[in-house]
């Protein structure tokens, strides 16, 4: 067949093909890993229903014996896998699709990557063993001298090494490009991916330090004990800086992909650079403003991490602005006029720009209720209640998870080359996280600033539980179920699409918002040394000092012998 | 670098609120008072129940002064000691607490005290209880098993009916 008889949108869809097959690792490798994140999501999701109900005084905990021992071991695993599992696996596989499209270059090494994902899987297994046979009962945060079977904490370790690794293949790939592309502007999704990687490799170190120096070699009986204090205060060195790992690869839908669902553009595209590089130097060192309550730090300390956290709810205001300004183009070029006709003509039958917008409309209340939790005195009200589920699920059980799946949206035809299932289901499922979210947080968040109630506990046993208490909580499991239907709709259109969806005749693209400002990207947005080196001296500025006084105090208090306190 | 003016006036009014926030923040906790707890030395946890060792070999309340406490409380799985507090409505009253074993959380209901509690370490803070009732101190970190059982109670007392009934 000549070249000149194939017609122009053969060609197109001929070269997509070609296109797709050079990719074919990246593929395979973001196939595998967002598939484990949802696999470990719908167990995590499965139990976060059970803690609801138990909550509403029906503890199922009892039908499920033995493979669930205690509410605890179930919250231990709903932690674990929903806020560490799901949020890591699904990132580094977006990420592994996003950069590499957006480069135009399949990953430089792809033994690097393979490790990375390999070590990541291992460390799930290992993790998984003693969550499941009851060792590891210490919730998500693994407080010491809480004591994990080691298996627990090594499997952790190598989860967040093998991220470390995939994050090398994709800075090595980069650097390829660079060779290749001297004076090209990075293009923006490549380079805020990167930029959320790179504060990913800062961010961990705390809990890194936390693990292989004290808790590993604890739980292997080499150190004689733990300072609770310096755990916690490394634990949190990563804990808040791990919310922005989770946020980021969201903003990078929302302002790379999610214009372009919209029909319009991104509306500043350099500002949003700036987003990102005020993120990497902002999200570590604000850790102490969740040790607010700890004994044992200066209050001028808190205090100083406190505004450093104001100073993080900046770029996100940025983001409030841009994100909204680039859909208002797209509403816009689609017909819509006035100040709130553009709203109404937005793509409100695609379920993959649905789901992010309502992530971003559940996201704002979230940081709302974030910047109370940040206010050193006003935490005092909160701190530990109700209220901080609340939170956390409007942000990482929303902003983030309800982004993922309107990402999985396009992401799983891709992958899979088959049409979306049920676009009707999976519009279903955005409303219904919508609304679900609503009661289920406003519950917990009420509950929390009026009443006190303690998060982390089984409140259908607790004897102090007050009867004033029953309409929030019930309110917070009608949130329950109707996340229940959101979640089930969820499962059905991804295991559907990939079972019995239609077979595309092209492949999907990766949806990429255009610039709508063409001015040039000054060159100091595209450069990485002083941006780094900015956030290494912040880290050491907000952190020495205090981690220095902490290792010099350190008292390694040994358990008291045969404590299990699970 | 280009900016439109609309995004700049966002700017401007988005570092303006949180200036705002800052400046609230520190007028509540310099001129309110409302503090949290900092530093207050480290102890031992396996030598505390020691008798004699330490205020908290035999946790306690005790009366500086006529209107003025302070209370030694133990944390351990899965109770505060002492489980009961009784004061006299207008106290104010000092709590040190620190646990013995794993880390527990002292939140008292309806107050601003609100504290972790760690082994090795003393957490403190001081309020001020005007309205007789009853208070329950609850544990707000997860410490095991029993965790939701673990509570404790500070019951104020009326002055007025105490002196009554003394008469």
């Amino acid at each position: 067949m000549s070249v000149q008889s194939i017609s122009q949108p053969q060609a197109a869809a001929s070269s997509a093909k070609a296109s797709e097959a050079r990719f074919a690792l990246e593929n395979r490798l973001t196939g595998w890993q967002i598939g484990i994140a949802m696999a470990a999501l719908s167990l995590g999701i499965f139990l976060g229903i059970v803690q609801g109900l138990e909550h509403a005084g029906l503890n199922l905990y009892t039908y499920l014996q033995p493979a669930f021992k205690s509410y605890y071991q179930g919250l231990t695993i709903h932690g674990v896998l929903n806020a560490l599992v799901w949020t890591t696996f699904f990132i580094t596989g977006f990420f592994t699709t996003a950069i590499t499209r957006s480069l135009d270059m399949p990953i430089s090494k792809p033994w690097l990557a393979r490790l990375g994902f390999g070590l990541m899987v291992v460390g799930l297994l290992m993790t998984a063993y003693p969550l499941f046979a009851n060792l590891a009962t210490v919730l998500y945060t693994f407080y010491p001298p809480l004591q994990a079977h080691w298996t627990f904490y090594l499997g952790l370790t190598l989860i967040v090494v093998g991220s470390w690794v995939a994050g090398y293949a994709f800075f090595f790939t980069y650097a390829a490009w660079r060779k290749e592309n001297k004076g090209v502007t990075t293009p923006f999704i490549a380079q805020a991916s990167l930029i959320t990687m790179a504060m990913w490799q800062i961010a961990t170190l705390g809990v890194a330090v936390e693990i292989l120096a004290m808790l590993l070699p604890w739980s292997l009986g080499l150190l004689p004990g733990t300072d609770a204090l310096l755990g916690r205060t490394l634990f949190w060195y990563t804990g808040h800086s791990l919310v922005y790992f989770w946020l980021l690869p969201a903003y990078v839908s929302w302002y790379g992909m999610v214009p372009k669902q919209a029909g319009g553009k991104l509306f500043s595209e350099n500002l949003a650079r700036l987003v990102f590089w005020l993120f990497l130097l902002l999200s570590t060192p604000v850790g102490f403003h969740h040790q607010y309550t700890d004994p044992g730090i200066p209050q001028g300390w808190k205090m100083l991490h406190g505004l450093f956290t104001f100073g993080v709810a900046f770029p996100s205001l940025i983001t409030a602005f841009t994100v909204a300004a680039s859909l208002e183009s797209g509403g816009r070029a689609r017909g819509g006029k006035g100040w709130f006709g553009w709203i109404k003509k937005l793509p409100w039958d695609n379920p993959s720009f649905t789901a992010q917008n309502f992530a971003m409309i559940l996201f704002a209340f979230g940081g709302i209720s974030g910047v109370t939790n940040a206010s050193y005195s006003l935490n005092l009200a909160v701190h530990n209640t109700t209220w901080i589920p609340g939170h956390f699920h409007l942000t990482v059980g929303s902003a983030t998870t309800l982004s993922f799946f309107g990402i999985a949206y396009w992401l799983v035809p891709k992958l899979s080359g088959r049409g979306l299932f049920s676009r009707k289901a999976a519009l279903a499922q955005a409303w219904t996280w919508l609304f679900g979210m609503i009661f289920f947080s406003n519950g917990m968040h009420m509950l929390g600033l009026h009443f006190g109630a303690p998060r982390r506990t089984m409140l259908g046993a607790a004897p102090y539980r007050d009867a004033a208490w029953n309409p929030m909580l019930m309110e917070s499991v009608l949130g329950v179920l109707i996340l229940t239907v959101s979640a089930f709709l969820f499962f059905y259109v991804i295991i559907g699409t990939v079972l019995a969806g239609k077979k595309l005749k092209e492949p999907v693209e990766m949806p990429v918002a255009e610039s709508m400002d063409t001015s040039p990207t000054p060159a100091w947005l595209d450069t990485w040394r002083g941006w780094v080196y900015g956030a290494v001296a912040l880290v050491i500025l907000a952190y020495g000092p205090m981690l220095y006084v902490l290792f010099n105090e350190m008292q390694l208090i040994p358990l008291p012998p045969g404590l299990r306190v699970w | 670098m280009h900016v439109d003016k609309y995004e700049q006036a966002w700017i401007r009014i988005s570092i303006f609120v949180l200036v705002i926030f800052i400046i609230a923040v520190l007028t509540a906790s310099v001129s309110a008072g409302i503090q949290v707890p900092g530093v207050e030395g480290r102890v031992d946890p396996n030598l505390i129940t020691t008798p004699g060792a330490s205020p908290w070999a035999e946790p306690s309340v005790r009366e500086l002064a006529p209107g003025k406490y302070e209370a030694y409380v133990l944390a351990q799985i899965w109770a505060f000691r002492p489980g009961e507090i009784r004061i006299p409505a207008g106290s104010e009253i000092t709590f040190y607490v620190t646990s013995k074993d794993v880390q527990h959380g002292f939140k008292i209901m309806e107050t601003n005290i609100n504290m972790m509690v760690l082994p090795g370490q003393v957490s403190k803070l001081k309020t001020t209880f005007d309205k007789p009732g009853t208070y329950n101190i609850v544990c707000h970190e997860y410490c095991g098993i029993g965790h939701h059982t673990m509570y404790g109670k500070i019951i104020v007392e009326e002055v007025a009916t105490e002196a009554a009934a003394s008469e």
